[in-house]
């Protein structure tokens, strides 16, 4: 990663013409190179953020700067360096694959001839070469994402913003994508995306930002941000059904919708003392996994304590 | 590829000149590659009604009203004809698809991009004039199989007609910014466009009318068009041609600049 700073925002601010607030004083910075996470939920102001920073909503207040060059005094030479995956899929539908990538690179300047060699290796390497001459509509909902970073990519940015890439896709498309994108940050690509799986962060993103109610309430590394965490979770299925929730001494333990035992285990401790338990009530266990919600636990204590404190504030005033 | 392969972030500005006229061609190619797809809504439909127009107002009643300032009927209404086709598919090509394009999203492509607003406006409305003026030639020959018809003044009925086109296919462009809803775009033309044309000389001459009407006739601009195209054809007009010309320009210039002034403040395309 390089020391440069791909994106640079202070005091991004944005209300609406309805009053609604979405953004409330942002400051944001990502290294180059970097594959940066926006979590949120819905509502919090990722897509704003990316809408201003894709020159679609415009901003109250604040600065934006992207490589160096300021939204306000050069948004050109910011859209240029930007490439933007939508939420929801944004192409002329009667359009071909192939018409759509050439006609998106030559809105960035790049030539005919040029944007349809480019055009043709994009569809190529996402799988889509044998759809290119077929009307878009007719594309499942996988190619029509794939196709859409293809669009991203076709005039070469140096930063890459995905808005929710993987919302209501299947489970192996979603890592085909993470393998997608994960290739393209190697090529030196920075990538933002903007995500409410928290695995999908977890797994992709070496940084962290998260946002709720138009304030970004943390942007750290992703592995010190889990090594803070209290309590992991673990899930151990058990070889017979549980007639009720066994008690462990020490541990926090519940049953979920599947029938296993999930126990929650504090930082330092290990699992020897759980088993013992479990082995003196007589219950064996077939399998064991991690459960991936440590981020989640922390975004609802980051939230509730946020919230908390604005409630605080409030009625003080 | 590495950080290192990738192209320059910043341009100098010959680049970012060559880089915008690559982005308005590629807008007018979309446009003519739309307007050639779906030819049997934007070429045939004109074609057709413009057809049934000679028929009526030619062989049908033509005979029967006689001569009008020295020409049979037909070849009297025929500049209006071929000006009315090119008023109203000029003025429905930007409005529908820009509007389409909004109403899709996909103007978002443009919008992320780094092309100019002129560009953009550019790219649409020559377009548009595109599709007026490719719909009037056919609509010209079409004339041919009934009417006898000559071009008295060949550059001035060219510039006519692509004034005519541009300034249709800005306000059409102004249209579709400002529509919420494909009800908007439909009630110009059919509210104000078509009864304009109608009360806009093309089918009588406007000294027929009794002195009021042909004096509120003048507030027409349509008139000025149709006039300006008629004498370009058959040497004939109610209006001087000068003032026809100068009327053109104004209102195309007007309309760019709302245009822009529009797409620059983002209406209906920005939050």
């Amino acid at each position: 990663m390089s020391d440069r700073r791909a994106l640079e925002i202070r005091g991004l601010r944005k209300t609406y013409d309805s009053g609604v607030e979405a953004l409330r004083g942002i400051d944001l910075e990502v290294e180059e190179g970097a594959f940066f996470g926006l979590l949120g939920p819905n509502g919090a102001g990722k897509s704003t953020t990316i809408g201003i920073l894709t020159s679609l909503i415009r901003k109250t207040a604040g600065s934006v700067s992207v490589f160096g060059m300021d939204l306000d005094r050069d948004p050109l030479g910011v859209k240029r360096a930007i490439g933007v995956v939508p939420q929801e899929v944004n192409f002329n539908l009667f359009e071909r694959p192939e018409q759509i990538l050439v006609q998106q690179a030559g809105y960035y300047g790049v030539p005919a001839r040029v944007a349809r060699r480019r055009a043709l290796e994009s569809l190529e390497a996402m799988g889509l070469m044998d759809k290119k001459d077929q009307p878009s509509r007719g594309l499942s909902g996988g190619m029509k994402r794939r196709l859409m970073i293809a669009r991203a990519l076709v005039h070469q940015p140096r930063l890459l913003i995905l808005d929710e890439p993987t919302a209501g896709v299947d489970i192996e498309l979603r890592r085909t994508t993470w393998a997608m994108l994960e290739d393209i940050n190697r090529s030196g690509v920075t990538i933002i995306l903007t995500t409410h799986y928290l695995e999908e962060a977890e797994t992709l993103c070496e940084r962290i930002g998260i946002i709720d109610e138009g304030r970004l309430l943390l942007n750290r590394e992703t592995q010190s941000l889990l090594a803070e965490l209290a309590v992991e979770t673990f899930v151990l299925d058990p070889v017979d059904a549980l007639a009720e929730v066994p008690h462990l001494e020490g541990f926090e333990t519940r049953r979920n919708s599947r029938g296993s035992i999930e126990v929650d285990l504090p930082r330092g401790q290990n699992l020897d003392r759980v088993f013992e338990q479990l082995a003196d009530q007589g219950l064996r266990i077939r399998s064991m996994r991690n459960k991936a919600n440590r981020l989640e636990e922390l975004f609802v204590r980051l939230t509730e304590s946020e919230r908390a404190a604005t409630d605080l504030t409030s009625q003080a005033v | 590829m590495t950080v290192e392969d990738l192209p320059p972030v910043t341009l100098v500005p010959e680049s970012r000149l060559r880089a915008d006229w690559v982005a308005f061609l590629t807008t007018v190619r979309k446009e003519l590659v739309r307007i050639l797809r779906i030819w049997p809504q934007t070429i045939l439909p004109p074609v057709i009604t413009t057809a049934l127009y000679f028929v009526i107002f030619g062989p049908v009643l033509g005979d029967r009203i006689g001569v009008m300032a020295g020409f049979t009927y037909l070849q009297y209404v025929t500049p209006g004809l071929i000006m009315m086709a090119i008023i109203t598919n000029s003025y429905q090509n930007t409005s529908s698809s820009f509007f389409g394009a909004k109403f899709q999203h996909h103007v978002e492509e443009m919008l992320v991009s780094p092309m100019s607003h002129n560009a953009i406006l550019l790219g649409y409305t020559v377009g548009g004039s595109l599709r007026g003026l490719l719909v009037g030639v056919i609509v010209t020959f079409t004339s041919l199989f009934f009417a006898d018809l000559s071009v008295e003044h060949p550059l001035l009925t060219f510039g006519v007609a692509l004034l005519t086109a541009l300034t249709f296919s800005l306000a059409g462009f102004v249209n579709a910014l400002l529509a919420r809803t494909f009800d908007d775009v439909s009630i110009v033309p059919t509210f104000v466009l078509t009864p304009l044309t109608m009360l806009g000389g093309v089918f009588y001459s406007v000294t027929l009318l009794p002195d009021v009407w042909e004096s509120v006739s003048y507030a027409n601009p349509i008139l000025y068009m149709v006039n300006g195209f008629r004498h370009g054809i058959l040497g004939t007009s109610d209006i001087s041609v000068q003032l026809s010309l100068g009327l053109l320009f104004v209102c195309a210039a007007l309309f760019y600049c709302l245009a822009l002034a529009l797409l620059r403040r983002g209406v209906g395309i920005r939050s």
